[in-house]
């Protein structure tokens, strides 16, 4: 089945500002139909990936396409894919009905859907007012306002929540919904699980570059955690790592990760170790993706120690020493 | 995403934030303010005091003062096509620019093509001022105002030029200095102190001479052909040896320069 130019696709993506690798060797694919959130902490390497995929930074190696094109060679960038990055691309000076207008010239599309993507995101009343007054909520509006001018059938969202206010969130939460059943693909990036978790699908989470986690909500509760305990511990414990799972000591018990409640019984069980707690730590998602995000990936930890060279603004990946040259 | 709507998105960029006609504004006052000026003070002079005061054909009095229009006036455009430039980067613009149409190098000749009709503009703008007070003043002093004078007419269609030429340049200077602050030192500075300097110490000699019409001011006098500063004080005649087609196509070259540069060092990088 050939890939259409709804679906984005990246591949081994990777991008280095000098020393500092923001984005390593990153693949994932997003398909049309549902809400697709893009998580990880910040400086996590988001703002960076959705940068690369539109065209705006080059990256170091690997690709970034939709449906195996790249943005840059898009017959028509803007009614196959809208975008809306962070909320500060506007000119202070210049009303919002304006800001549009110029965008709608240069992608040569019809003026009458200015009037409609402000009526559709609620700023139609203030379309004439100059985006320097505008608040962060009505600014956020106004980069969805762009994001849908070209009525695209792909929808790339940085932070769209951020600064919007509850009635705001609780209108995108359904905006989004609403986009995805019209078939089409919405690719939505957070550093919070919490603001997103009611909306998405499916999500991609990144931590330090890398991918950590890709799969459904369901599946990430699956790398909560079990709280587990028995008489005899020391049998316990060593039943589990030899079933090869992750399991750390606590004063409490055993806290295994990335099993669920039945795996860690059967493994208890085929052991003869008989169990005195047995229960899934109920935390929630959240506690799983901090889990995900908060660890070094194993393979290169503590590997950016060089620390962070004037590094471009765009968010280089967190490291451990900050106190590099200036 | 052509190059005819990209441009017509340029040039939308400029006219839907009020600095174009703010700089418009200024420019009209301080051009007609200095055309008065020099109507004023050349028009009054006597015929025959020629040998007390500097080298000057008086027959040419209103050409020099209709010319201020580029010689005074040539750092508005340069400004407000350097602003178009810097502005991109401040507000980052250049990200929904680039999204409209990822096509770089045709986006700033779009900017380009558009800020030198705004350029013209702003010579039309600065014609009026020069030639309307000059015109009123010269009469006042008893002097033709040689509006029949066909090189009357060949001097605005020069200024014209000229001014377009200038804004391009200014977007080239953008484009190179992305910086706004930095973009708006180096062209109050250049324009108002280095390079009237460096015109002024040029014709000591004759190499400096030699390379001193080469710079921008001076190369945009020899395009428009008249200039206060070619008629006044120690740059003598010798001094502009440059063809007026000459003088346009070292404007053109400058900017040529500057923007391909700016292309590949500034305008490419990443947007982050």
């Amino acid at each position: 089945m050939a890939a259409t130019a709804t679906t984005i696709d990246v591949s081994h993506l990777s991008k280095s500002f000098g020393p500092v690798e923001a984005v390593s060797d990153l693949s994932f694919v997003v398909e049309p139909g549902s809400v697709t959130g893009f998580l990880g902490p910040n400086g996590a390497g988001k703002t960076t990936t959705l940068r690369m995929l539109l065209g705006l930074v080059t990256p170091s190696s690997g690709s970034a396409s939709f449906g195996g094109v790249g943005y840059r060679d898009l017959p028509s960038p803007l009614t196959t894919v809208g975008t809306a990055l962070e909320a500060s691309s506007f000119h202070p000076g210049r009303t919002a009905r304006r800001h549009l207008g110029i965008y709608a010239t240069a992608a040569a599309i019809d003026r009458s859907r200015i009037d409609a993507v402000l009526e559709q995101v609620g700023i139609a009343q203030y379309a004439d007012r100059r985006v320097g007054g505008y608040s962060l909520g009505m600014r956020q509006r106004l980069g969805l306002a762009f994001a849908l001018l070209g009525d695209p059938r792909v929808l790339v969202l940085d932070e769209p929540i951020n600064g919007l206010d509850p009635e705001g969130i609780r209108w995108i939460r359904g905006f989004l919904r609403e986009l995805a059943n019209e078939g089409r693909t919405v690719l939505v990036s957070s550093h919070l699980l919490s603001e997103v978790q009611q909306s998405v699908d499916r999500a991609i989470i990144i931590s330090r570059g890398r991918l950590v986690f890709d799969g459904t909500l369901g599946d990430l509760e699956f790398t909560a955690r079990v709280a587990v305990d028995a008489p005899d511990r020391r049998a316990l414990h060593a039943a589990l790592l030899a079933a090869g799972a992750r399991v750390d000591v606590t004063d409490d018990g055993l806290i295994v990760k990335e099993l669920d409640a039945a795996a860690v019984g059967a493994i208890a069980h085929r052991a003869g170790v008989a169990l005195s707690l047995l229960a899934a730590q109920q935390e929630g998602l959240e506690s799983a993706f901090l889990e995900l995000t908060s660890e070094a990936p194993p393979p290169r930890a503590g590997a950016h120690s060089g620390g962070a060279h004037a590094a471009p603004a765009a968010a280089p990946p967190v490291t451990p020493t900050a106190g590099g040259a200036s | 995403m052509s190059v005819v709507s990209a441009t017509r998105a340029e040039f939308a960029k400029v006219v839907t934030v009020r600095l174009w006609w703010i700089l418009a504004l200024v420019m009209f006052a301080y051009v007609g303010l200095l055309a008065g000026v020099l109507a004023g003070v050349f028009g009054g002079l006597d015929l025959g005091g020629g040998s007390a005061g500097p080298q000057l054909d008086l027959g040419q009095v209103h050409l020099v003062v209709y010319s201020t229009a580029s010689a005074i006036g040539y750092v508005f455009p340069v400004l407000l096509g350097a602003l178009s430039a810097t502005s991109e980067f401040r507000h980052q613009t250049l990200t929904p620019t680039f999204l409209a149409n990822p096509r770089r190098a045709q986006v700033l000749v779009a900017k380009a093509v558009a800020m030198a009709v705004v350029g013209a503009f702003y010579g039309l703008v600065a014609l009026v001022a020069s030639v309307g007070t000059g015109a009123v003043v010269l009469s006042a002093v008893g002097r033709d105002a040689r509006l029949d004078d066909p090189d009357t007419w060949v001097l605005a269609a020069r200024v014209l030029l000229a001014m377009a030429l200038w804004a391009v340049i200014g977007v080239a200077l953008g484009t190179l200095v992305p910086n706004q602050v930095a973009v708006l030192v180096i062209v109050l500075a250049f324009t108002q102190f280095v390079e009237p300097i460096l015109r002024s110490v040029s014709p000591i000699w004759e190499w400096t001479a030699q390379v001193g019409q080469f710079l921008p001011g001076a190369a945009s006098d020899a395009l428009v052909g008249w200039s206060v500063f070619t008629t006044l004080g120690s740059a003598s005649a010798d001094a502009v040896a440059l063809e007026w087609w000459q003088g346009g196509l070292v404007l053109f070259a400058i900017a040529l320069v500057a923007g391909v540069i700016g292309y590949f060092a500034v305008w490419k990088r990443d947007v982050t």
